[in-house]
């Protein structure tokens, strides 16, 4: 597994260097430096030189790098890495070059709990911070052995995610459902891809250890549902032993499963992949969502879906190239959703030439303005209502050049973000919490769609 | 090139215009400061982090002050005392008899009553690699691998590999693998898991050592495995690969228990999940199981290509190596692989590979225009390989040619130079493949012969005269073209040539008889080139022996060529298949070929293990119910004991996978961990006695080879082979 892992500054300077084993050499810090960081050739995020492997992340201004010496599991290794950059970021807010001098101390600290010997260990955020602590937080529990005890209980135990001492108020759940939708479509207006990476994201605020309950409107999701109600229905509800709550919950539900199927119709997910906390052999028997949450904001699922994807908007690009000298433009763009809803933040970005020398634009909404770093045009529309139609009209003049090189022709992008809708058409049914405390619980859904990869070549 | 490492000033650095020697008396007074009044250790604490700041930025001047640092290690704080190891492990081997001074104190504190620190101090000491320190680690950790607590117990487990590391033979000859392996009955899965993690290790360092587990105990591993932290499935995951199993149905039902683990977020569980099922497939005989559990793979492998760049990337090469396996997984997903264009390079690269071994005659037209886009992009060497994908689809799918032909024609009008060179030596390809039916199209290829500048194109175009002499106009002029600077091309290019020139003089005497003999002398005169030189010497005596027969032997018919084919070989592949996920995968090179002191797996023959030559056969024996009734009675002490639960012994309808599964699972959570006991798993051999175990010989595979390449390894660093893209 890890020999050991560096992390370096932009200019290459070696800013951590842990090693796990005794092939980790100092100067193998020199050779990542010279042989990936100072080689604009090196595009590739593995290299191998003779035995030595190094893996690496960039992440703001810094390089994570993880040194193996063996076929080591390239996956564990970035998925380590990625996890490492998330810690950072839960303990220091920003993971960056000022965040690690100015933390040194606890990043080793961090580097000795989560990887013993090159294998990961607990790298739960929660967990973690009950015993390694940034200064001022000083963690009172870790010094009489007693606490220690519930500290290491955590860290190995089946929950490692979730401390048994939560409490709150009032117990509350939001759930973010966030859907990228991604487009691309071609010159002809074809569409050549067209998906959906969504993810829930949810915040659990709840007391003790609840046991949740999620449903989708998945198609395999409410087929098995309704599999389910006919053979043993109230057996499921009684497994957990809520009582009173559980037994109104399970009595409601055949009514509104069929309201909701006939209302949203249901969506077919092509794959999900839950955090560690889901109970995935319950999922994979009768597709039920069931987890005990870890406390806090956490990622529950990620899926994708590929068939019916709505495509919130539009674009119509017409480009014409008038010779050699000149470039024009019209792009209209439509939204595609209910007119009460609306986009914010509608940016997209029209490709211009590289040797474009100026440019003018018109739009019937919003502005648009020539961004020559970037050689593009960026039409910015902060309020976009559903329904309505908008259209810039555009041109470049070129600087005319000795080495006459066609343009490529990249792309136009968009990027928005709406809420209240989803592209797939995911909706979440229901999500209920049992604890054996019996509390009611307040749960709010929120449903976003943003511009994933949303390209219209033209 | 080099970076010179500016040092800065960390926090609680010193300006460093002081010498080193001021900032170790400095750092050094500091930490002695403080007396009775620094009741809480803030002094220490302070002085102590400016240390720990230093010992990675400024070279090894800490080390200086090894002592003063040993001298604040028994204080009693946490923090101060987890400094002061990290200082100790940095230093111990430079200082090592400094270091002695430090283990009396982690001898004492792995009795300490707090957990936290018993395993704190049994990590750092076995960190250390010095004799004393070692040879220290061997009691405690044998009491703290029955530690009452399950973190002290994990750390032990990870210890008895590091001392491993530090000093085989010693732990070969005490008694710590069997204890390690005893170990694998604790009732906590995180220390279970670390347990296999540990004995995966010390195995992939050892030839002598073999890792065996039987279907009982494989079944106890993946049933605790919702249980585990998502590392400790790894780690569970990567032990089932020693399971050889015994038995078709076996191998079914572990495959569609560890089949829900696909679903997880983290992407190394997912592949080496894959990896375990892959290598499950392989014993069991029902196809049409197999292929089902195929079609599973495919939605977790194209869901990672939401991940990380990094991620996505491999999952893209274990797409590559898996489509060659079962072709039959991701057949229908194409799309999912066109190129998003701000994918960074090595992603591209790798989806235009996937994009041009999924393409069939029904979906050219789609890949076609894709691959259009592509060539119209800023990065060449990109480009280029679009370009390249187009023209060897032409060579792989024949009623598609002409369409790839017209593409590339499209393209070659653009004139952008490294399009024209690379579209050339496709184009040439594709006269080979299909000879004397898209000729008409030369007078297109000739039109940009001054866009070339690349041997590699040079050489193509070249080829084209030869063997076209006749057709085209003004061969004789090209040619002369490129003779007029033949010393200054490449050897490729010049062997070309001389070929081409040949060929031209058999088609056309007339004209070719001045420049025969010119080239002629050339190569066999004025060239030191070996191969030049014989193969003029070659054409010399044929032409001057027999022109008629020279016409025969130079211009004869050749066979088309075949696809160009980039497939592994069956026994590559087959190993790389055990290695999903890992990093040789990235390369997709035998395992060996870049780690070379790795250990090899192969697939162990069992009576289940379907070879394909085998498979006419081996007679369909195998019978669904037959599964439930061999894993109860793997187990027999269990079996009676099973049946009360509703295990499906008999009579289950074929194909029920769904309640076998779970009745499955249910029986082994219920076999307790006694039971486990009686199981076999991991150790030394049949026998388990004696630290010899040389017996294991299935494993020793090129073990002097090994040895030979040794030193190589220590410097192998600046050999710089194996530059990825």
């Amino acid at each position: 597994m890890l020999s050991g892992i560096l992390v370096f500054n932009q200019k290459g300077e070696n800013l951590i260097f842990r090693s796990f084993r005794s092939d980790c050499r100092p100067r193998l810090a020199d050779i990542f430096r010279i042989q990936v960081i100072s080689n604009p050739q090196v595009r590739s995020p593995i290299l191998t030189l003779g035995s030595t492997t190094f893996s690496h992340v960039k992440h703001e201004n810094i390089y994570l790098v993880a040194v193996t010496k063996s076929n080591a599991n390239a996956a564990l290794v970035f998925e380590f890495l990625y996890r490492l950059v998330m810690l950072g970021r839960s303990y220091f807010g920003k993971f960056d070059e000022e965040a690690v001098k100015n933390n040194f101390v606890l990043i080793y600290e961090l580097l000795d709990e989560i990887l013993d010997y090159g294998y990961p260990q607990n790298t739960e955020t929660d967990t973690l911070k009950m015993y390694i602590t940034t200064e001022g937080v000083r963690s009172a529990i870790a010094n009489s052995a007693t606490d220690s005890s519930r500290i290491t209980m955590q860290a190995t135990g089946a929950l490692s995610w979730r401390r048994s001492d939560v409490k709150y108020r009032k117990n509350e759940a939001f759930v973010d459902v966030i859907e990228d939708v991604n487009l691309l479509m071609s010159a002809t207006g074809t569409v050549l891809r067209a998906d959906v990476n969504g993810q829930i994201v949810m915040r659990a605020y709840l007391s003790g250890t609840p046991e949740c309950k999620f449903g989708l409107n998945d198609r395999l999701l409410l087929d098995g549902d309704s599999a389910g109600g006919g053979s043993g229905g109230g057996g499921s509800g009684s497994s957990f032993g809520g009582g009173g709550s559980s037994g109104m919950v399970s009595g409601n539900r055949d009514g509104t499963t069929k309201a909701t199927r006939a209302a949203a119709g249901s969506v077919t997910l092509e794959d999900c992949q839950f955090h560690q906390c889901v109970k995935l052999g319950r999922f994979d028997a009768d597709r039920i969502i069931s987890f005990v949450p870890p406390d806090g904001e956490f990622e529950l699922m990620r899926y994708r879906a590929t068939e019916n994807v709505n495509l919130p908007f539009k674009v119509h690009p017409i480009v014409r190239e008038v010779g050699t000298t000149k470039v024009e433009y019209s792009v209209a763009i439509k939204a595609n959703y209910s007119s009460k809803l609306f986009a914010t933040n509608v940016v997209i970005r029209i490709p211009t030439p590289l040797n474009t020398a100026k440019t003018t634009e018109r739009t019937s909404q919003g502005r648009a303005k020539y961004e020559p770093e970037h050689n593009n045009i960026v039409w910015k529309i902060a309020r976009f209502s559903g329904g309505s139609e908008y259209v810039l009209t555009a041109e470049a003049t070129l600087t005319s050049m000795t080495h006459q090189k066609a343009w490529s022709r990249p792309p136009l992008s968009l990027s928005f973000s709406l809420l209240m809708f989803t592209s797939s058409g995911l909706l979440v049914r229901y999500l209920k919490v049992f604890e054996k405390s019996n509390y009611s619980s307040v749960k709010w859904v929120r449903y976003m769609t943003r511009a994933g990869s949303y390209e219209i070549r033209f | 090139m080099f970076l010179s490492v500016v040092p800065y000033s960390p926090q609680y650095g010193l300006p460093f215009s002081q010498s080193k020697q001021g900032k170790v008396a400095e750092l050094r007074q500091e930490l002695n400061s403080g007396g009775k009044k620094d009741k809480n250790h803030s002094a220490k604490k302070i002085a102590l982090k400016k240390i720990v700041a230093n010992m990675t930025m400024s070279n090894n001047d800490m080390v200086a002050l090894f002592p003063d640092v040993i001298g604040c290690m028994n204080l009693p704080s946490l923090e101060i005392k987890k400094m002061c190891f990290l200082f100790l492990v940095n230093y111990s081997r430079a200082k090592p008899d400094i270091a002695l001074k430090a283990l009396p104190i982690l001898v004492d504190d792995m009795e300490d009553s707090n957990p936290l620190v018993r395993a704190l101090a049994l990590r750092t000491i076995s960190y250390v690699h010095v004799r004393e320190f070692v040879e220290a680690t061997v009691a405690p950790v044998k009491r703290l691998m029955q530690d009452m607590d399950p973190y002290v117990r994990k750390t032990a487990a990870f210890c008895v590999a590091k001392l491993y590391e530090h000093d085989k033979k010693m732990v070969e000859s005490s008694d710590l693998i069997d204890r390690l392996n005893s170990m694998l009955k604790d009732e906590n899965p995180t220390v279970v898991s670390s347990v296999l993690a540990s004995l995966v290790d010390i195995w992939g360092r050892s030839e002598s050592i073999s890792l065996t587990i039987d279907y009982a105990s494989a079944s106890k591993l993946v049933s605790i495995l919702p249980d585990c932290s998502e590392w400790g499935q790894s780690y569970i995951l990567e032990a089932l690969m020693s399971y050889v199993p015994q038995d078709s149905a076996e191998a079914l039902l572990l495959a569609e228990r560890i089949a829900p683990r696909l679903s997880h977020s983290n992407s190394a569980v997912v592949l080496t999940s894959i990896r375990v099922i892959l290598y499950l497939m392989n014993y069991i005989a029902d196809e049409r199981h197999v292929t089902s559990l195929a079609k599973k793979l495919s939605p977790p492998l194209v869901t990672l290509l939401s991940k990380p760049p990094e991620v996505q990337y491999l999952a893209l090469r274990n797409a590559i190596l898996i489509l060659q396996k079962r072709p039959e997984v991701l057949r229908n997903d194409i799309r999912v692989f066109f190129c998003n264009y701000n994918d960074p390079i090595y992603v591209k690269v790798t989806k235009l590979e996937l994009i041009f071994m999924l393409t069939t005659k029904e979906n050219i037209s789609v890949v076609l225009a894709e691959l259009r886009e592509y060539a119209t992009e800023i990065d060449v060497h990109f480009v280029r390989k679009a370009v390249r994908a187009i023209g060897k689809l032409a060579i792989k799918i024949e009623s598609a040619a002409r369409q790839c032909i017209d593409t590339l024609l499209d393209l070659v009008n653009a004139k952008i130079p490294y399009i024209v060179q690379e579209a050339t030596v496709v184009i040439r390809n594709i006269f080979r493949k299909y000879p004397n039916q898209y000729e008409n199209i030369i007078s297109n290829v000739i039109q940009n012969i001054d866009e070339l500048d690349e041997p590699e194109a040079k050489a193509a175009i070249i080829w084209i005269i030869g063997q076209y002499a006749d057709r085209i106009e003004n061969s004789d002029g090209l040619l002369q073209d490129y003779l007029a600077t033949f010393h200054d091309e490449t050897i490729e290019v010049q062997l070309a040539l001389l070929t081409a020139t040949v060929k031209f003089f058999i088609q056309r005497p007339t004209k070719g008889q001045q420049l025969v003999p010119q080239v002629l002398k050339w190569c066999t005169e004025e060239t030191d080139d070996p191969d030049l030189r014989d193969r003029g010497y070659m054409y010399w005596r044929l032409l001057s022996t027999d022109p008629a027969a020279a016409k025969q032997v130079v211009m004869g018919e050749k066979p088309p060529i075949s696809a160009e084919s980039e497939k592994l070989d069956p026994k590559t592949l087959e190993e790389l298949c055990l290695n999903v996920g890992t990093l040789a995968t990235v390369y997709l090179k035998p395992v060996q070929q870049v780690f070379r002191n790795a250990r090899t797996r192969r697939l162990q023959y069992s009576p289940a293990l379907q070879k394909p030559q085998e498979e006419a056969t081996s007679a369909a024996s195998w019978q669904f119910p037959a599964a439930a009734a061999q894993a109860a009675a793997s187990s027999p002490t269990a079996a009676t004991a099973a049946n009360p639960t509703g295990f499906p012994m008999t009579g289950a309808a074929a194909g029920d996978m769904n309640a076998a599964v779970s009745a499955a699972d249910n029986y082994f959570n219920s076999v307790g961990s006694q039971q486990m006991a009686a199981l076999d798993l991991g150790g030394r051999g049949d026998g388990g006695a004696g630290g010899g175990g040389a017996s294991q010989t299935q494993y020793v595979v090129n073990q002097n080879q090994q040895q030979v390449y040794q030193p190589q390894l220590a410097g192998g660093a600046a050999t710089g082979e194996l530059l990825l893209l």
